[in-house]
């Protein structure tokens, strides 16, 4: 591969690709995605490939794995293009039939296509709902692109925005149209990204460092990895225009240990940018040079916090330092060092290409353009979605999300991670942007969004999160690691049964001088899931502490499971299947569980016939007295229920 | 701004004279006005762990919660040392270590701020992780030979047995920096030949 060595060479490579491509149709598979290959997509792109090649169509069609398509629920998703058929849940034996049945005989294999509501199937992508209220701006060409190809991305217009800025555009109007876009951070505090990148290039100093966070840390959150995975060149196109701007010749990658995937397609994709003449010297002509290197962090949730991560690529310990200096001006080794999230970066070239206006013209007042969320727990659609700043939370939830899992109620959804906050039903129609999260008592964070539904206990969430906490914290500041333990061991006794009046006020009091005397941004949110499930569901922690009940039924301590005698028909499954012998009761007789031998697994509740329904759980009451040994059951046959 | 110009910032209502580069600790202790300190040592680099030293500071309308240790004297700038806020968080940071590390230092400091008992569980460690030990060994000696494994609430100090068993034995100086006592009183006797990793200061706090 010869060097691109101007703008012209890339626009002639670009239409060498797309007129060798011309002819043929290509079907799409996420198949590279981490979360694609765990259900089984590698078997079936490799069918795919097979059942082309026998049928004779390796001419006419080009099978690609691509990254993730953020529909996790129904993965492996087969995508024929350019219909944009979407196959959804294949499995290797589907393949022969999509084969011969679309691509030969341009049909669709009903049974493949995904069921919307009435049982109604949905032939192409756009028109299920999941993708149909989705903006994809960012994410969307996750699905035409074979990350490990630099070809798909240069085809789709890939690097055109970085020529434009290195040929027609000087690093301050790169600058001026970033900061006119108002781009805030993605990675969680909502910075705007062109004033710090303006701190950066104003900062003294002639080495400077541009750097990708892609320390992506919170539970359940998963938007950077299938992004850096699935268009590992849209987030470094967006760091060399950021360089360029800000006067950088080095940057770094740091990204976590457990994405091996992602550092895998990362490194590919920088040697084939190196081979294209766009990484490297004098790129494309322009006199600019740039090295990126990747650092690979050894997965601790604190070194996403800028001055951690600057200290972990120096190759000390991951921890915040003390300095009220942004790493903007003194980062890495001290230079000024401009850190952006992932998805803040693959924003860029974006904003070059299609301009500032473009970009305000998505979002609201303060926030503009879309977000990525990773929408997971009790919500049927879970996976990855795309939409504009300030989409309420019930059309994310209902009109993308497809409502709450079994019929269930909805009751709280938590956005930001540990950093976020508890938010309840009343404001389900919240918009999503960054200052009306923080005005709730959340944040946006990176965009995890986790739904719960009303079996969920609320003083046990905010107690996961704390635990979470207490083994990510760097330890080092004393409100923080101690503020954090005492804060886990109020919630465990709560949880336990054993809290005690006082306990909500010394938990609000202690919060309130960890947020404002932490160290760092962790410690400074950690409180964050205690206050915000104490202001939303203040009664359910009143029912943990004063009636020793938990709502939900989640905390094993305040709940047992009791067997109703009339209702029993002493079908002894129930005594079959608990794991600790704890129910007695033979032929006819009604079944009694041991209250001391029990372990509130639950095991009782969910193997009872449902036509009986005779286990039912308490809490808040006490278990009332069994029937004297020996006692019959009364039979329900022919009894209407 | 150059290094060892003169600023001045008003602490406490008073005006004081500083140099650039130093600190808003600095700046007080030298105009004589206290700010307590646990983990701080004039030998060693600023830390900022302990956040005892925490204080309001004001600059153009705008005030912040910062610790004095670290945060640099600055020329306009105004502190307040002793507002109810920076005594609240002073006194529940004292309530949190004497939960983990009850020592006379602790204790009188917390005494000083009407503190005489915690509502928290003991949880004793009797380390407030301050770092005194670790960062005189690191930058004073230069040996090494005491650092921290371990993150969050799991976080602690030992000693690295190579290096303990050929220095520490005849140096100790690390032990007069122990705000808690608790480096003297369990290193007492100890050889520092058969150390191991395992016996980290602390060790006894699943027993406690």
């Amino acid at each position: 591969m010869a060097k691109l060595k101007t703008l012209a060479d890339l626009t002639q490579k670009r239409q060498g690709i797309l007129s060798k491509r011309a002819e043929k149709r290509y079907v799409a598979i996420n198949s590279s995605g981490t979360c694609g290959l765990s259900s089984g997509s590698d078997k079936v792109f490799q069918a795919l490939g097979e059942e082309i090649g026998k049928q004779g169509l390796s001419g006419q069609v080009e099978v690609r794995a691509t990254g993730c398509l953020g529909f996790c629920e129904n993965s492996p998703i087969v995508m024929i293009f350019p219909e944009s058929i979407c196959y959804t849940k294949v499995k290797p034996e589907d393949v022969p039939e999509i084969v011969d049945q679309t691509l030969v005989g341009g049909k669709l294999v009903e049974r493949l296509l995904y069921q919307g509501e009435n049982g109604k199937r949905i032939a192409r992508e756009g028109d299920i709902p999941f993708y149909k209220h989705q903006s994809r701006i960012v994410f969307g060409n996750n699905r035409l692109i074979d990350p490990k190809s630099i070809e798909d991305y240069i085809a789709l217009g890939g690097y055109s925005a970085l020529a434009k800025a290195l040929v027609e555009m000087s690093p301050e109007g790169v600058l001026d149209t970033v900061k006119k876009a108002n781009l805030r951070g993605r990675g969680g505090g909502g910075f705007p990204a062109g004033t710090k990148w303006e701190t950066t290039r104003n900062a003294p100093g002639k080495t400077k460092y541009v750097i990708v966070n892609a320390d992506e840390g919170d539970p359940g959150a998963y938007m950077d990895r299938s992004l850096l995975e699935g268009n590992p060149h849209s987030v470094l196109e967006g760091l060399i225009i950021g360089a360029y701007a800000i006067g950088a010749h080095e940057g770094y990658v740091y990204v976590r240990q457990e994405y091996p995937l992602a550092v895998e397609n990362l490194t590919i994709a920088l040697n084939q940018a190196r081979q294209y003449g766009l990484l490297g010297r004098n790129i494309l002509g322009s006199g600019f040079s740039f090295e990126v290197t990747i650092h690979r962090g050894a997965g601790a949730f604190v070194s996403g916090e800028s001055s951690a991560l600057m200290n972990a690529i120096e190759g000390r310990v991951g921890e915040p330092r003390p300095k009220y200096i942004r790493t903007a001006v003194s980062g890495v080794r001290e230079k000024p060092s401009n850190l952006n999230n992932v998805e803040t970066w693959a924003n860029v070239p974006l904003i070059i290409d299609r301009g500032a206006d473009w970009f305000t013209g998505i979002g609201t007042k303060g926030s503009k353009g879309t977000k990525i969320f990773s929408l997971v727990g009790k919500v049927n659609n879970t996976g990855l979605v795309e939409v504009p700043m300030g989409m309420t939370l019930r059309r994310i939830i209902y009109d993308i999300g497809g409502g709450i899992k079994q019929g269930k109620k909805f009751k709280a959804v938590q956005t930001g991670g540990p950093s976020g906050g508890v938010l309840p039903e009343s404001l389900l129609d919240l918009p999503v942007d960054f200052d009306q999260l923080a005005e709730a008592g959340s944040m946006m964070g990176s965009g995890g969004m986790i739904v719960m539904d009303e079996d969920s206990c609320m003083v046990d969430v905010a107690r996961y999160f704390l635990d979470f906490l207490s083994g990510e914290s760097c330890g080092k500041c004393v409100p923080c690691r101690e503020g954090i333990r005492q804060m886990l061991r109020i919630l465990n006794r709560i949880c336990e049964g054993e809290g005690k009046s006082g306990d909500i006020g010394l938990l609000e009091e202690l919060s309130a001088v960890v947020r404002d005397s932490s160290l760092c941004a962790l410690g400074q949110t950690a409180p964050n899931p205690v206050l915000s499930t104490i202001k939303y569901f203040r009664e359910e922690y009143i029912a943990h502490i004063e009636q020793k009940r938990c709502p939900a039924g989640v905390c094993k301590a305040l709940v047992s499971y009791y067997i109703v005698p009339d209702k029993c028909q002493a079908c002894q499954i129930c005594a079959r299947e608990c794991p600790v012998s704890a129910i007695s009761g033979g032929k006819n007789l009604v079944h009694v569980i041991d209250q001391g031998k029990c372990t509130k697994c639950g095991t009782c509740i969910e193997v009872c016939p449902s036509k009986f329904d005779a286990v039912v759980k308490l809490s808040g009451k006490p278990v009332p007295a069994a029937p004297p040994p020996g006692t019959e059951v009364t039979r329900s046959r022919g009894k209407k229920r | 701004m150059k290094k060892g110009a003169s600023v001045t910032l008003t602490i406490d209502g008073k005006e004081v004279r500083a140099k650039t580069g130093m600190t808003i600790l600095e700046a007080a202790r030298k105009a004589g006005i206290y700010i307590p300190t646990l983990c701080h040592n004039d030998k060693l680099e600023p830390y900022g762990a302990c956040r005892i030293c925490t204080v309001e500071v004001s600059r153009n309308k705008k005030t912040r919660l910062v610790t004095a240790c670290v945060y640099p004297a600055e020329d306009g700038l105004i502190v307040k040392t002793d507002t109810p806020r920076v005594i609240e968080i002073r006194k529940m940071l004292l309530e949190l270590m004497l939960a983990s590390s009850p020592s006379k230092m602790i204790e009188d400091l917390a005494r000083r701020y009407g503190v005489t008992k915690s509502r928290f569980e003991a949880d004793r460690t009797n380390c407030i992780l301050c770092g005194q030990c670790v960062r005189y060994c690191n930058e004073v000696k230069g040996a090494n030979a005491i650092g921290f494994v371990g993150r969050g609430t799991e976080r602690r100090v030992v000693f690295f047995p190579e290096i303990a068993s050929t220095v520490c034995a005849s140096c100790r100086e690390c032990f007069s920096l122990c705000p808690t006592g608790k480096l003297p009183s369990e290193t007492d006797g100890v050889s520092f030949t058969d150390l191991t990793l395992e016996d980290y200061l602390g060790a006894d706090r699943r027993s406690v």
